[in-house]
């Protein structure tokens, strides 16, 4: 018996092993995060226009914009400001928006779980659609669902979330008028749930509330389309080609050799294995939405982190726009943890890797 | 030959669906094998020895259609049977391995969970009892330690011990005809002799008929009772395997004994076949797939090829076979 022989290990051994993988993971995050509040600082930095002037005022004196500059710690060398936004986020803080006067960590805390909820939405509404008809075109080639799979994916591809976003307002809400004004997370009517989890769907069936959660789940829906359209495409076409190459490999062929049913064939045996790449996808999925996120927000007027970062952006107010996208780094490096973990629990042989 | 066969495949065709057109794979290709008895199915690569496996399993790739003939398992027609039916036989009358056991097995699941699954789909065995049956079988096929490896995975395991779980796997079911596709390629030549051992074993001790799948013609002739001889998806020869060798009658299995290692004194003295396997898209292809390749080809071999009845006891498609002898003792013994 050549090679390394390293025969059944028992459960504890495995959980060992994952832990090992995990704590690796993390450690592998920190330089990654260093680099992004280097950049994001510098980037910032380097974006045009000068908040000293913008926040004076348009008729202030060069005195006044001095003054502004000196309050800000504008006039300080890069150097410099640099270790005391390191020493503030070291304190958690994330530093005050100029142009609402509120200390960014608050409003990113309050601001986003309306983007979690929008997006996570999107994306199971995406996974239900998309991975069954994945696994149904690909055990029917050529059928009339593998031909809607291939409309859906070059579709989906073509069409930018703006563009799908006004289509659904224009007919769901202006010409049929079954759907609520694009105005946010909640009807002017109704007020928001007891604060839980920051989701307004969990919280209102949390209080016991079912007008609240109706009514949310109203809002929610076309921007949750939109987003589940814009993911739809690359979700399903992962899903049909990874199940295309699993069906064709020679363990599949074995299983169906000894007889195994059309069910555990496809899902225990084909599925399985054919999920590896639908979950690289789905994360990747995960970090586009994010992005298209800003532009969802701002069609449906969603009080999400993403708006927030834009009209920051727009106001050249640093704080915001650093504080939004360290943000996203941190739930990118969370999310590529997530899915290492989610491989380990699937692929026996990635948790030997780590 | 005894009356009821194991399985009988009786004119079977084969053709894929390619961009280029369509290959006529298989060609009225016709066998019988009787019940424990071991036949060999010897031919180059592509010659269409494993299309007629997957064909009789109902596990050809959709690109492939069976388009004429029978193959009998009892009174069951596997080509024309419903997937209802083919699902009560399949894994449970017929059970097969393949080569390349490390790919063979499902990589991401533990070996003993994949026996338990056999067992417990084929209803012989209950959900609660499987696993303790799946470590059964492993050290029915010789794996030591089987409680602690059926919570292997492949990865873990040699190629020798992966092709001990895939015969673990085909015999759950204890069925009464195994087609072995090549079972030892891909292991090193000391293991390859223990699988053989283990399926003639197994084979043996639950009376099992046994389709064998190689290229290797000596390997055939120490392993199995008859010879089925194929060539671009024509059996050109079929044969008791002491009278094949002793008196092989069709020009190609006289050039593949030539071409055995074993039978040649040097290597000088090794003979390579001339040419290669016609391209079986080709619209032109004469009757006889080898007569572009053949050193006694005479002009009776554009006619169709001869028919042989299924039992006739040694078959050759050959309209100028070589003469055929009185056999001597064989020195080559029959498994």
């Amino acid at each position: 018996m050549g090679g390394p022989d390293r025969p059944g290990h028992d459960d504890h051994n495995e959980r060992r092993e994952m832990l090992t993988m995990i704590v690796k993971r993390l450690a592998m995050a920190i330089p990654s995060l260093i680099g992004v509040v280097v950049v994001t600082f510098l980037l910032t930095r380097a974006l045009p226009g000068d908040p000293a002037v913008y926040f004076a005022g348009p008729a202030a004196t060069p005195q006044a914009i001095q003054q502004v500059r000196v309050n800000l710690g504008l006039d300080k060398p890069l150097i410099e400001q640099f270790g005391r936004y390191v020493v503030d986020l070291a304190h958690g803080n994330l530093g005050t928006s100029l142009t609402t006067g509120q200390p960014v960590a608050t409003e990113l805390r309050n601001r986003l779980p309306a983007s979690a909820e929008l997006t996570l939405l999107g994306l199971i509404v995406s996974i239900v659609i998309a991975v069954p008809l994945g696994i149904v075109a690909a055990t029917k080639p050529n059928s009339l669902i593998d031909q809607a799979c291939r409309v859906i994916s070059t579709a989906g591809v073509s069409l930018p979330v703006f563009f799908t976003g006004l289509i659904l307002v224009y007919v769901f809400y202006y010409l049929l008028g079954w759907a609520p004004a694009p105005l946010g997370r909640l009807d002017v009517f109704y007020t928001e749930p007891p604060h839980v989890t920051g989701f307004y769907l969990i919280d209102s069936l949390i209080a016991g509330d079912p007008g609240t959660f109706m009514a949310s789940l109203k809002q929610l829906i076309l921007p949750a389309l939109t987003l589940a359209i814009f993911s739809l495409a690359p979700i399903t076409r992962m899903t049909r080609a990874s199940m295309l190459a699993v069906l064709s490999s020679d363990f599949v062929r074995t299983a169906r050799a000894s007889g195994l049913s059309a069910y555990t064939v496809i899902i225990t045996y084909a599925f399985r294995n054919a999920m590896l790449p639908v979950i690289t996808t789905l994360g990747m999925v995960f970090s586009f939405l994010l992005g298209a996120n800003v532009l969802v927000e701002k069609v449906f007027a969603w009080p999400g982190i993403g708006s927030y970062a834009v009209e920051a952006l727009l106001a050249s107010d640093f704080a915001p726009v650093q504080g939004f996208v360290l943000t996203m780094a941190v739930m990118y490096v969370m999310l590529n943890l997530l899915i290492d973990i989610l491989y380990g629990l699937i692929d026996p042989r990635v948790r030997l890797e780590a | 030959m005894t009356p009821a066969p194991a399985l009988s495949v009786e004119g079977l065709s084969v053709e894929f669906r390619t961009r280029s057109g369509a290959v006529r794979a298989l060609e009225n290709v016709s066998f019988r094998v009787a019940k424990g008895e071991t036949v060999a199915l010897v031919g180059e690569s592509g010659s269409g020895k494993s299309v007629t496996a997957y064909a009789v399993m109902g596990i050809l790739d959709p690109a492939g259609r069976v388009t004429a003939g029978r193959a009998m398992l009892g009174d069951l027609d596997l080509l024309a049977a419903t997937p209802k039916e083919l699902a009560n036989v399949r894994g449970r009358k017929i059970a097969m391995i393949f080569q390349n056991p490390r790919t063979a097995l499902n990589p991401i699941r533990p070996v003993g969970r994949q026996i338990a699954d056999v067992l417990i789909c084929h209803g012989n065995v209950s959900r609660r009892a499987a696993p303790a049956q799946a470590v059964e079988m492993l050290r029915a096929v010789g794996i030591t330690d089987p409680a602690r490896r059926a919570k292997a995975y492949p990865f873990e395991m040699s190629g020798g011990m992966c092709q001990r779980v895939m015969i673990a796997i085909a015999l759950a079911a204890k069925p009464t005809l195994l087609i072995a596709d090549e079972p030892t390629t891909g292991l090193d030549v000391t293991t390859q002799a223990v699988i053989m051992d283990l399926i003639n074993d197994l084979a043996k001790e639950l009376g099992m008929a046994t389709i064998f799948i190689t290229h290797d013609l000596a390997l055939a002739g120490q392993r199995s009772a008859r010879i089925v001889v194929m060539h671009a998806g024509h059996v050109v020869e079929n044969a008791p395997t002491a009278d094949l060798f002793a008196n092989p009658r069709h020009p190609y299995t006289a050039e593949l004994i030539a071409a055995t290692p074993d039978s040649a004194a040097s290597l000088d003295e090794l003979a390579a076949i001339a040419g290669s396997l016609p391209d079986l898209r080709r619209a032109d292809l004469p009757p006889c797939r080898y007569s572009e390749r053949c050193p006694r080809k005479i002009a009776a071999c554009a006619q169709p090829l001869p028919l042989a009845a299924p039992d006739a006891a040694h078959f050759v498609a050959c309209w100028n076979p070589l003469p055929a002898q009185v056999v001597v003792a064989p020195t080559v013994s029959a498994a």
